[in-house]
């Protein structure tokens, strides 16, 4: 296993700040063989879309694709369960090679009849692409049949990576909220873009909004439906949390319907305050400003000594994030640093060029920067760096530990919020269960003969 | 017995089984120093690598050969071989699993053609790479596990002198359990090939230095030997002819195939000690006999507990198998088993155990979430055995699960959950009573109170 040798393709996807110019490869296909951590173009259009709790989501594939998929996100609903199913029309090999549509029709047929849903999703996988299903006209007819919305999702995994199935949410997106009437604008309300409701952080979020008199009016998609979708042009702002889903979105929501976006962040108290005051520059409401003021003060005195004393635990220690996209990773240097941890490994998945500058910017000397990384790169960075802690996916978790690394839970499922002041909180706790866990005192000399002397490392 | 084997229905509601290639994974990293690699989209294979990784908290590398629509329309041979290139170059395996996913196949990818093009290329004739076509709509995971073991046996194995050591073929069960395995036929001193054995290689021990492949697994020169086996002891009993890894050494190499099933409750653990005892002459030793008699003693102390419990059994059919007849041994009467492969032997074979005792019991073949969701709620099923997705039936209509199986995501410790041989069973039976006397024992003060304390008060 020694002579195991790095891949020369890859190069150009790796680069170490200090050391040459920030030009990345990025935003290309994964390179055959390499392991990639990526994840495919149905995935992308799966995980924006699904937290939209009323609506039926129907997988038209084989089975695989949706048994991954089914629940995979801790989005919370604070009504209906729907999406929280997975439905399949789980192709065989006759719907292969005679088509699908009859089946996808039988099957929308009978999901109207059992759940009578306003909105259907029907999401293409692979072979869909290839064996030319007509989503589109079976979508219509059957839009028209139940008179709902039956809303093709063109996300074939080969068509690109994650990064194109966030484009094919968003469109799916735009064709829920196109109003069939102009709605008129509501004063201080916002729609907030990119967040999904993990373990209820769009509420948090909300929470804080409302406190300061600012309305939110639609979050995509976390907590939403087809109702709140509908009444989403009546906003004045957009704000995106992840650029990577939403940007997209946020774009064609100013060119069609003229409303503007601002990006924030809400992981971390520095950014969490910043984003705040932005959004009430934006309204420009003296009260408003003033009650967002109030609130960060409130909220620092008490979560900022709570931060130092964390911050008292981590000295010296360096930290690894290999995360899906580039404005995450952003956010965690910071959030990092706000902690006292310096990061010495970045990565993504589908970070894009701009993200990739800006961790460049951020990043200290001598950091290693990666795109599409794989577990053999992974693994010789944390080692070469000296990482104590990784931040990255489920894939990653059982890597991290075996190497003896700490690790944070930066996924769909977890359980807890890591938005706003609270977030900042537990993502401090997070770590310190991880890094200041007696277990690592206990990786002695790994595999270390007990009949001999065991030397500690 | 009420059966439904109505084959196709137009939605999969909450799917209870996963794709073939996710299933032809596993026995490759039971084969010492093997890589593998799927060839379609790059997304099935990062998708069952998470899957993967969640139960048995191990890293799962799988490479992929990141098909995009270029390849899709010209076809993928240039990628599948850049693959091969540059999975030798980072982990330099000693044999490489390919399998296909959906869009491979759909594409008319033939891997066989290409792979050996590679190695006539590459002028390695005899490197032994292995492929498999596992279309995801051709079958379920348990298909393709099946069909990954027998294709590795097939492609490996070669006409070999008489020996000792017995060929044991394993269906897909927990590393914990392998590793018990091995110690009951260390017990009885018995020599044999194991295939695949992934008790190492997906349960790996913290050691430096760090490996990307794990040591561990079966090695090849053994599995190449298997033909020259007294015996091929298969706990296999539901695979399909065409998919069993037994019947092709049978078939081909005339080594007699006992198929038996996996060694969980009293009577199928006897059947496999019998059958090994049988084989290879050797007495079957106190020490294990000990273990048998603390598995009836431990039956015996729960055996009211257990008579209150009605249950459904779902997964993987030759476990289903083994879960449902242990059940029947302890009064854990099952009122539904399900399998979410189209296995027509399940039924066959349980069809016996259940006249026994007189019971009716729902049988779904090709079945969801929803169907055994309906059947266990119309038959008053009050504990839930089988993988993870059944948490559903817990969240809907409080059923408690005890959790068994692939895939574990919910839990930690997928991997040492223990339940072969006597005290497996024993160990699997605790759960199963535990969880019933918790329900019984939260439940009891709130059931009494509702039942004579409240109709008391308003009748008076
Ligand atoms: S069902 Fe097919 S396309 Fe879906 S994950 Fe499995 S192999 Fe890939």
């Amino acid at each position: 296993m020694d002579t195991a040798q790095a891949i020369k393709e890859r190069e150009l996807f790796i680069a170490t700040k200090g050391k040459q110019k920030t030009s990345l490869k990025c935003d290309a296909d994964s390179i055959a063989g390499c392991v990639s951590q990526r994840a495919c173009v149905y995935c992308g259009a799966r995980v924006v879309l699904n937290p939209i709790t009323d609506a039926v989501h129907l997988v038209h594939g084989p089975i695989g694709c949706a048994s991954y998929t089914w629940d995979i996100r801790g989005s919370l609903s604070s009504g209906s369960e729907l999406y929280r199913n997975s439905f399949s029309t789980d192709l065989k090999e006759h719907d292969v090679i005679f088509g699908g549509e009859p089946k996808l029709k039988r099957a929308i047929d009978e999901l109207v009849e059992k759940y009578q849903p306003k909105l259907i999703f029907v999401y293409s996988t692979c072979i869909v692409g290839v064996i030319g299903d007509d989503l589109e006209a079976v979508c219509k007819q059957a839009a028209a049949k139940y008179n709902i919305e039956v809303i093709p999702v063109q996300s074939s995994g080969f068509i690109g990576n994650k990064s194109a199935g966030y484009r094919a949410a968003c469109d799916a997106i735009m064709r829920v909220v196109t109003p069939r009437k102009r709605l008129s604008r509501k004063v201080n309300s916002l729609n907030y873009l990119g967040d999904f409701n993990l373990a209820g952080e769009a509420w948090i979020i909300r929470s804080y909004l409302e406190e300061v008199g600012i309305d939110v009016n639609a979050v995509f998609t976390g907590d939403s439906s087809y109702d709140t979708l509908k009444q989403a042009t009546a906003a004045s702002l957009n704000i995106i949390q992840c650029a990577g889903s939403m940007n997209y979105l946020a774009k064609k929501l100013q060119e069609e319907y003229s409303i503007p976006y601002i990006q924030v962040s809400f992981l971390g108290l520095e950014d969490t305050a910043i984003s705040l005051r932005r959004i009430a520059e934006f309204f420009g409401d003296a009260e408003i400003i003033a009650k967002t003021e109030a609130l960060i003060e409130r909220e620092l005195a008490s979560t900022r000594p709570v931060i130092d004393r964390y911050k008292g635990m981590f000295s010296g220690k360096k930290a690894a994030v290999y995360v899906g996209g580039g404005f995450k990773a952003i956010s965690l240097i910071k959030q990092f640093r706000e902690i006292g941890i310096d990061v010495v490994m970045v990565g993504t998945q589908t970070g894009r060029p701009e993200e990739y500058d800006t961790i460049h910017d951020l990043a200290d000397e001598g950091t290693v920067i990666l795109d599409d990384a794989n577990p053999s790169e992974l693994e010789r960075f944390m080692t070469q760096q000296g990482a104590h802690l990784l931040v990255g996916g489920v894939k990653e978790r059982p890597l991290a530990y075996k190497l003896g690394i700490a690790f944070i839970d930066h996924n769909h499922d977890r359980k807890h919020p890591l938005s706003g002041f609270v977030g900042a909180i537990n993502f401090a706790k997070e770590v310190h269960s991880t890094l200041c866990s007696p277990v690592w005192d206990y990786m002695y000399d790994f595999g270390g003969d007990l009949n001999g002397t065991i030397a500690k490392v | 017995m009420e059966q439904s084997l109505k084959y196709s229905k137009n939605v999969n509601e909450n799917p209870c089984h996963m794709c073939m290639p996710m299933g032809a994974i596993l026995p490759f990293k039971g084969l010492e120093g093997s890589m593998v690699i799927i060839h379609g989209s790059q997304g099935c294979s990062t998708y069952m690598r998470r899957h993967i990784a969640e139960h048995f908290n191990e890293p799962i590398d799988v490479g992929s050969s990141s098909l995009n629509e270029k390849g899709t329309i010209y076809g993928g041979e240039a990628n599948l071989k850049q693959a091969l290139d540059n999975i030798i170059r980072v982990y330099n395996p000693q044999v490489i699993g390919v399998l296909t996913s959906c869009l491979a196949e759909t594409i008319g990818e033939d891997i066989e053609r290409i792979t050996a093009e590679y190695r006539q290329e590459k002028g390695v004739l005899d490197y032994p790479i292995i492929a498999v076509p596992t279309p995801g709509y051709g079958g379920t995971h348990t298909e393709g596990y099946w069909l990954a073991v027998r294709q590795i046996i097939a492609q490996l194995a070669v006409p070999t002198e008489r020996h000792d050591k017995i060929n044991i073929i394993l269906p897909h069960i927990s590393p914990a359990d392998i590793r018990e395995l091995k110690r009951l036929l260390a017990l009885m001193d018995i020599e044999y090939t194991l295939c695949p054995d992934f008790s190492e290689t997906l349960d790996r021990p913290v050691a430096r230095p760090y490996t990307k492949i794990p040591a561990g697994g079966t090695k090849l020169a053994d599995i190449r030997a298997m033909p020259g086996a007294p015996a091929t002891v298969q706990l296999g009993i539901t695979a399909e002819d065409e998919l069993s890894p037994g019947k092709y050494l049978a078939d081909t190499f005339q080594v007699p195939l006992y198929n038996v099933p996996i060694p969980i409750g009293v009577e199928n653990t006897d059947i496999f000690f019998r059958t090994i005892a049988a084989i290879t002459g050797k007495s079957i030793p106190d020490s294990i006999i000990n273990e048998r008699g603390r598995l009836l003693d431990c039956m015996v102390d729960s055996h009211k507990y257990n008579f209150a419990g009605r249950s459904v059994v779902y997964g993987e059919p030759e476990l289903v198998y083994s879960l449902a007849k242990t059940c029947v041994e302890n009064g854990v009467f099952p009122e539904v088993v399900a399998s979410g492969s189209k296995n027509e032997r399940l039924a066959h074979l349980l069809q016996p155990v259940f006249d026994r005792y007189q019971r009716q019991v729902t049988i779904l073949a090709e079945a969801d979430f929803v169907q055994i969701r309906r059947k266990s709620v119309e038959a008053g099923v009050n504990i839930a055995i089988g993988h993870s997705d059944g948490r559903y039936l817990t969240e809907r209509e409080g059923i408690p699960l005890v959790r068994v199986g692939f895939p574990i995501h919910d839990r930690v410790g997928g991997q040492r959950l223990l339940s072969v041989g006597y005290t497996g069973t024993a160990l699997l039976l605790d759960r199963i009573t535990n969880t019933l006397l918790e329900t019984k024992r939260g439940k009891y003060r709130r059931t009494m109170y509702e039942q004579y304390y409240k109709p008391a008060r308003v009748i008076s």
